[in-house]
């Protein structure tokens, strides 16, 4: 096997509620190749978005190390962590364009953030609007699009930074199954063509079968199981995998229905 | 009575009244802006806890908001004769009117920039931005139609204080109002003041209300 790019080290994070505390994460530990596309499937509240969140500090954990290409990201100090979020890609199931800007500038906002001038920027961000299928829209607001076209665009912005990580966040959650064959098709398309980890989280069985490579079963706050994915759906192991792909079948009845 | 004394004297009430006005608000901002701004980084949630700093500015807002406007006028009489040599006519009237046009701004502009959705925060944090372009282009940029509708009521806010002033001399409409219509009983003055008035309020409203319309790319046809 590859060597890790991504690990995950005893990772605990507990919130606290009204009605007591919420243990999210139970340390886990988790290790992801470098250049795989790899896959987090949970149900929800199985604390996946938690672990994803803490892959870029978005959300900090209360114990447990995040090391990227061997560096604990916990120890950076705030401007270095600044600048390797910026090639940590992150889009999100409610793709979160800026909406008062339209499309063009939403692509350029990355690049303007590392101060690139003015002209370079609209050029990069004209291209990857083509490279995304959407070169004609660059003049509109995200209030205009689709959810298919939003997602793209939030694909184009995070690929600005070029990026070695790109994490996505129940990324075609929001999306009806036609989109999200086309989203995950784009996502695949992108890895073919440039040296990138993508870590997918989902709660659909058929994103990760889709597009993963390998997958990470999560449940309870902790990792049920962990490898690739044709041996996960051919022998899963877990109670939790089980469940997972009981439930895709009966998605996949209902979307025949 | 309309004579050309009375018209100067109205035109020039009605310059007083946009210059004590714009002056104040402008003022107002470049205190209460950055006040807003702190608030929203600091309350928990916000991109940079402080629990303290958000404790002082939300009790020193809440305290100078309690204060009456005419009160806080006579109030601060002795810090307007320091910055502008007399305590009456309008441009003395812009400090107490700043003073409290400030803190009124800085919860407009608290409430306008929690607004701004918390997932397109994270995502520019995600993309490794500095605090300072979350603010100007996250927080200010996507709030823009809200703050510029706060803008608008601020003015009216800040109109109406200073008609108010007119009590302790204060200059503008209200001064020719209160001088006429209640020392010297003559309501036709007060009342052609009273509509100046409402017609510059409802302009600004109307100004304001199109502008933010404009500006609002969020629910285009």
């Amino acid at each position: 096997m590859e060597t890790a790019y991504i690990e995950v080290h005893n990772l605990s994070k507990t919130y606290s509620a009204k009605n007591g505390n919420v243990e999210a994460l139970k340390s886990v530990t988790l290790s992801i190749p470098k250049n795989e596309i790899f896959g987090v499937i949970g149900l929800s509240g199985a604390g996946k978005s938690t672990l994803v969140r803490c892959l870029n500090l978005l959300e900090k954990p209360d114990s447990g190390e995040v090391v990227i290409d061997g560096k604990n990201l916990l120890t950076l100090g705030k401007e270095q962590l600044r600048l390797r979020r910026q090639k940590i890609g992150m889009i999100f199931q409610h793709f979160n364009l800026l909406e008062q800007q339209n499309v063009l500038d939403n692509v350029c906002f990355p690049l303007e953030i590392r101060g690139i001038p003015i002209k370079q920027r609209k050029e990069k961000a004209l291209e990857l609007l083509q490279k995304v299928g959407l070169g004609d829209k660059a003049e509109a607001y995200p209030s205009q699009l689709s959810g298919g076209q939003k997602q793209r665009v939030a694909i184009a912005r995070v690929l600005a930074n070029e990026p070695d990580i790109l994490l996505c966040d129940e990324a075609t959650s929001a999306l009806d199954p036609e989109t999200t064959k086309t989203i995950l098709n784009l996502l695949k398309s992108i890895y073919d063509s440039m040296g990138i980890t993508i870590v997918i989280i989902t709660h659909e069985m058929r994103v990760i079968q889709e597009i993963c490579t390998q997958v990470a079963v999560l449940d309870g706050g902790t990792v049920q199981e962990c490898g690739s994915v044709t041996e996960i759906f051919k022998n899963p192991k877990s109670r939790a995998a089980r469940r997972l792909l009981l439930m895709r079948e009966t998605e996949e009845m209902s979307d025949v229905g | 009575m309309w004579d050309e004394t009375m018209i100067v004297m109205l035109l020039e009430g009605i310059r007083d009244t946009f210059y004590m006005t714009f002056v104040s608000t402008f003022f107002g901002y470049v205190i209460g802006l950055p006040m807003g701004i702190a608030l929203t980084l600091t309350d928990k949630g916000g991109i940079t806890p402080n629990r303290t700093v958000y404790r002082i500015l939300d009790i020193v807002i809440n305290v100078t908001r309690s204060v009456p406007f005419l009160i806080l006028l006579i109030l601060v009489m002795p810090l307007t004769k320091l910055i502008v040599g007399k305590s009456y006519g309008s441009t003395a009237t812009i400090v107490p009117l700043t003073l409290a046009a400030a803190p009124l701004i800085g919860r407009m502009v608290e409430s306008s920039l929690k607004e701004v959705s918390q997932g397109v925060i994270e995502a520019a944090i995600s993309m490794g931005a500095k605090t300072s372009t979350i603010v100007f282009k996250v927080l200010i940029g996507e709030a823009r139609t809200s703050l510029l509708v706060g803008v608008t009521i601020v003015l009216g806010t800040v109109l109406g204080y200073s008609a108010m002033a007119g009590v302790v001399g204060g200059g503008g409409l209200g001064d020719i109002a209160i001088r006429y219509g209640y020392y010297r009983y003559e309501t036709g003055v007060m009342l052609v003041t009273l509509i100046f008035i409402v017609a510059i309020v409802q302009l600004m409203q109307v100004v304001g209300t199109f502008a933010a319309k404009k500006l609002d790319h969020r629910n285009q046809e």
